[in-house]
C-alpha cells in the first residue's frame, strides 16, 4: 500500500469511527433509556482516556537519559498553571507550547 | 428561501466558537504539515472528521503508521464522550433539516451552544440549527486551510510544536476533573499508561492502555461510583 492510500484509508476509518460515536444515541436510544452499565462507562471513561492520551503523547520522550523528560514535565506544569489561572484553553495550549518550543530550541 | 434572520442569529451565537475554532484549526493545520502530512490531507480531515482531539491525535497516529484496527479503536475511545450528546437533542432534532449532517457536526462546542443558548422564539429553529452547525464547521475548516498553507509556505523552526498535542490533552484532563470531581479515573488512567509504557512496544501502548483501563474500571466500579 502506498503512503497516499494509507493516509486516505486511515482518514476514512477515523471519519467513520467519529460518526459512529455521534450517531449512536439517535440509533439506539430513541425509545428507551440506555442501560446503567453504558451510562457508567460513558460518564467515567472520558477522564481516563484523556489521562492516557497525555502519556501517549509522551511516548517518544526518553525518561532514562538526561534531561529525564524534565523539559516536558516543566512545560506540563506551566500549561496547568496557565489553565488554572486564566481558564482560557487557547491561552493554556499556546502558552505551554511556546514555552516548550523555547526550551527545546534555545537550551 | 434564504432565511437571513436565522443565519444572523446563528452567526451572533457562533462568534465565541469562531475565535476558538479558527485558532485551534490553524494550529492543527500547522502541526499536521510540520509533521510531514500533506496540506490537502489536513484539510480533508477537517471536512470529513471534524473532531479536534481526534485530529490532533491523528497527526501522531498517522506519522507512526499505526494499523487500521488500532486507529479505529483509538478513534472510538477518544470520542466516546460525545456518544451521549445526542440524548438531550433527540427531541430538538426531530424535525431537523439535513439531520445526518447535523449529527455529524455535533462537536463539544456546537453541542454546548445548541443545549445552553436560548434564542428568540419566533425564528425557524430547524434553519437556525443547520446554520449554526455549518458556520462552526466552516471556522474549523477555514483555520485548517490557513494553518496548513502557512505551514507549507513559511519555513521556521517548528521543533517542539508537537507539544501542543500534550498541552491540549492536559487542558482536557483539567476540564474533565472540573466536571466529574473524582480522582480515581485519573489515577487509573495514569497507572495503566505507565504499565503499558514499560511493558509493550510504543505502537501498542494506546490500545493496551485502553483495554487495561476498561478492565480496571469494572474492578474499581464501586470505588468510582461512590467517590
Amino acid at each position: 500500500m502506498s503512503d497516499y492510500e494509507y493516509f486516505l484509508l486511515a482518514i476514512l476509518i477515523m471519519s467513520i469511527a467519529n460518526y459512529i460515536t455521534r450517531v449512536f444515541p439517535f440509533l439506539f436510544f430513541i425509545k428507551h433509556e440506555p442501560p446503567k452499565i453504558i451510562l457508567f462507562v460513558e460518564r467515567n471513561f472520558p477522564p481516563i482516556i484523556m489521562s492516557i492520551l497525555v502519556f501517549y503523547t509522551l511516548t517518544n520522550v526518553n525518561f532514562s537519559v538526561k534531561p529525564y523528560g524534565l523539559k516536558e514535565i516543566i512545560s506540563i506544569i506551566v500549561t496547568i498553571l496557565l489553565h488554572l489561572k486564566f481558564n482560557n484553553y487557547l491561552m493554556s495550549i499556546f502558552g505551554g507550547t511556546i514555552f516548550y518550543m523555547m526550551l527545546v530550541q534555545l537550551i | 428561501m434564504f432565511h437571513k434572520r436565522e443565519l444572523k442569529v446563528a452567526f451572533k451565537v457562533s462568534i465565541p466558537v469562531m475565535m476558538g475554532y479558527s485558532v485551534l484549526g490553524f494550529a492543527f493545520g500547522l502541526l499536521a504539515v510540520s509533521s510531514g502530512l500533506k496540506w490537502y490531507f489536513a484539510i480533508l480531515m477537517s471536512i470529513v472528521i471534524y473532531a479536534g482531539a481526534l485530529q490532533f491525535l491523528a497527526v501522531s497516529l498517522l506519522s507512526a503508521k499505526t494499523g487500521f484496527v488500532d486507529i479505529f479503536i483509538a478513534s472510538l475511545m477518544v470520542n466516546l464522550r460525545q456518544s451521549f450528546y445526542g440524548l438531550s437533542l433527540l427531541q430538538k432534532f426531530k424535525k431537523a433539516i439535513l439531520k445526518p449532517y447535523l449529527i455529524f457536526v455535533l462537536t463539544d462546542e456546537t453541542y454546548a451552544l445548541l443545549t445552553t443558548v436560548k434564542t428568540e422564539k419566533n425564528i425557524k429553529k430547524k434553519w437556525y440549527y443547520l446554520y449554526l452547525g455549518m458556520l462552526n464547521q466552516s471556522y474549523w475548516i477555514g483555520g485548517t486551510i490557513t494553518g496548513s498553507i502557512f505551514g507549507s509556505s513559511v519555513h521556521f523552526n517548528t521543533k517542539g510544536l508537537d507539544f501542543s498535542l500534550t498541552a491540549l490533552f492536559v487542558v482536557l484532563v483539567i476540564e474533565q476533573y472540573k466536571q466529574i470531581k473524582k480522582f480515581t479515573p485519573f489515577i487509573l488512567g495514569g497507572v495503566v499508561s505507565i504499565i503499558s509504557f514499560v511493558a509493550v512496544p510504543k505502537n501498542d501502548m494506546l490500545v493496551v492502555s485502553i483495554a487495561l483501563a476498561l478492565a480496571g474500571m469494572f474492578i474499581l466500579k464501586k470505588r468510582i461510583e461512590n467517590e
